[in-house]
């Protein structure tokens, strides 16, 4: 998930340029309606806009990846690259560095904030899941994530401050692990609750520096 | 005993003991903690220094606990999991130990966001129980949580927080027994002011034997005003405080409300006092010390036992 960032932020960031690409991506901040080919449309129109109430212009390139995550499709925006000052991402972190990556000589800036790994509850409210630490537990808290959904990651909750199921930072987030008690019992599993899980090994998480995959079988 | 602590020693002689605890200040002045040291001296037999809580930046608990140990107390270093790593806090248990704090009490901690550092990054790189278990396998195993050995062990008397009225209920004595599986010796409970609901947890903490596995020491707060019980009523999360506990203060003048307080303070301590289990009382007067050596007089718990 990502939020867009607001629009004077986003103008200072190219308040020097007169030419420029803007690319969505379709993959997930197409999903979240950040930056899909809908947003990139949007963006380029209150961009020129202002410039104009300033007396000003911009001449915006108006792009949408299939992915910015993988090199080919990245590859795309070669043949007319060198004609703009600058490029505008809308993609998620990740993909904004990559495209820095390819494009040396070009600043790339990013037009979102990318948030967390979640799901689409109902129309227009996306939440958190998962936070990606490398090590799954949701086989023993019933499916439900203690690290992503307990405001302090505890793995022996919930803490005293958990009130009529919400938790004590905020009455609009459940507590997580009120979440992972009522499904254990749903599931006939709550003799489970008093295993105590031991510190975890965060190494598979951030902490353990940049992570990195490589399957071989998969290699050219 | 597991350790040279004077609240061990009288918890295992089965007297009825006294804690109470001490706020450090926002600021690097000691006079602050020596003068609420003076005033709990002689009517308490160990004294909780508290870390950082509502995650407001203060004088350390540790610091603070050499100035109450300087004075004579038998100090209570409260360790929350918010602001350090298992690095950090090894480190802390270890430093502790060697400048002759005997007690810690393992706690998670509250949240950044009730702070006055709300945009700080958390730790939690364990929670509560894990920690109970770091230091008892430091103690009694002489081991790192990396697994090397320790040259010296930290001989420390190991407590912990229970909250009877957090919810769910239902889990709340298994949170307890999880807490005694991982080595707690003693609990220090939320502020207790529903009566009948903590009868009704420590039958269930009788029900499962844990009364004989872990000293509780019950908590209370005396209220200093109606507009205190509302607020704690009110925005303090885990806290339960039943009308009555109002309605009393209420009927009652502005000026004799805080004298309202300190007798629902010792009435509840007297009804804690013959239940089953409850081996001691935790008097939190919260920026109120004063008022400690008033309440232990009127339930007849002084003087203190000496060593």
């Amino acid at each position: 998930m990502a939020n867009r960032k607001p629009l004077d932020e986003i103008e200072e960031m190219i308040k020097g340029y007169q030419k420029i690409i803007l690319v969505g991506c379709n993959e997930c901040v197409t999903v979240c309606a950040v930056g899909g080919e809908k947003e990139v449309g949007i963006l380029a129109s209150e961009l020129k806009l202002s410039r104009k109430k300033d007396g000003k212009e911009i001449e915006i390139k108006e792009v949408v990846l299939e992915r910015q995550c993988d090199h080919e499709y990245i590859e795309q925006l070669r043949p007319f690259v060198d004609e703009y000052e600058a490029i505008l991402s809308m993609a998620c972190g990740a993909g904004i560095q990559f495209v820095a990556e390819k494009y040396r000589g070009k600043p790339v800036l990013p037009v979102v904030n990318t948030t967390f790994l979640g799901v689409t509850e109902e129309q227009g409210i996306w939440v958190e899941r998962c936070q990606g630490c490398g090590n799954c537990v949701l086989d023993r808290t019933g499916g439900i994530c203690p690290i992503a959904r307990c405001s302090k990651s505890l793995l022996n909750g919930p803490c005293g401050g958990s009130t009529d199921g919400k938790c004590e930072i905020d009455k609009e987030i459940d507590c997580g692990w009120q979440l992972i008690i009522d499904r254990l019992k749903e599931l006939g599993q709550l003799d489970r609750y008093e295993e105590i899980t031991p510190v975890k090994d965060w190494t598979t998480s951030r902490d353990g520096g940049p992570r990195k995959r490589v399957r071989e079988d998969l290699k050219l | 005993m597991t350790s040279n602590s004077h609240l061990e020693r009288i918890l295992e002689r089965r007297e009825f003991a006294v804690t109470s605890e001490c706020g450090p200040p926002r600021g690097a002045d000691p006079e602050v903690i020596r003068k609420k040291g003076g005033l709990l001296k002689g009517y308490v037999d160990a004294v909780n220094v508290t870390d950082n809580q509502t995650s407001v930046v203060r004088m350390s608990s540790f610091a603070s606990c050499i100035l109450l140990k300087e004075m004579g107390f038998d100090p209570i270093l409260q360790m929350v999991c918010r602001d350090r790593n298992r690095i950090s806090l090894q480190s802390d248990i270890l430093g502790a130990a060697a400048l002759g704090i005997n007690n810690i009490l393992c706690l998670t901690g509250d949240h950044q966001k009730f702070g006055d550092h709300s945009t700080a990054k958390n730790v939690f790189d364990m929670d509560s129980i894990q920690l109970i278990q770091t230091v008892k396998w430091m103690r009694d195993d002489g081991k790192f949580l990396g697994g090397e050995e320790l040259k010296g062990v930290p001989k420390l008397f190991i407590g912990a927080a229970a909250n009877p009225f957090a919810d769910p209920f239902e889990i709340r004595v298994p949170r307890l027994a999880k807490k005694v599986t991982a080595g707690v010796q003693f609990i220090q409970t939320q502020c207790i002011y529903n009566m009948d609901k903590f009868e009704q947890w420590m039958a269930m903490v009788r029900d499962r034997g844990l009364h004989e596995r872990v000293h509780i020491l019950a908590g209370v707060t005396p209220f200093k005003s109606v507009g205190m019980a509302r607020y704690m009523k009110n925005m303090v999360p885990g806290m339960d405080v039943p009308d009555e506990c109002i309605e009393r203060l209420k009927g009652v003048d502005k000026e004799n409300q805080a004298g309202e307080g300190i007798k629902i303070c010792v009435e509840s301590i007297q009804r804690l006092r013959t239940i089953e289990g409850v081996h001691g009382v935790h008097i939190m007067a919260i920026e109120w010390e004063e008022k400690v050596p008033e309440i232990v007089k009127q339930v007849g718990l002084h003087p203190r036992p000496s060593a």
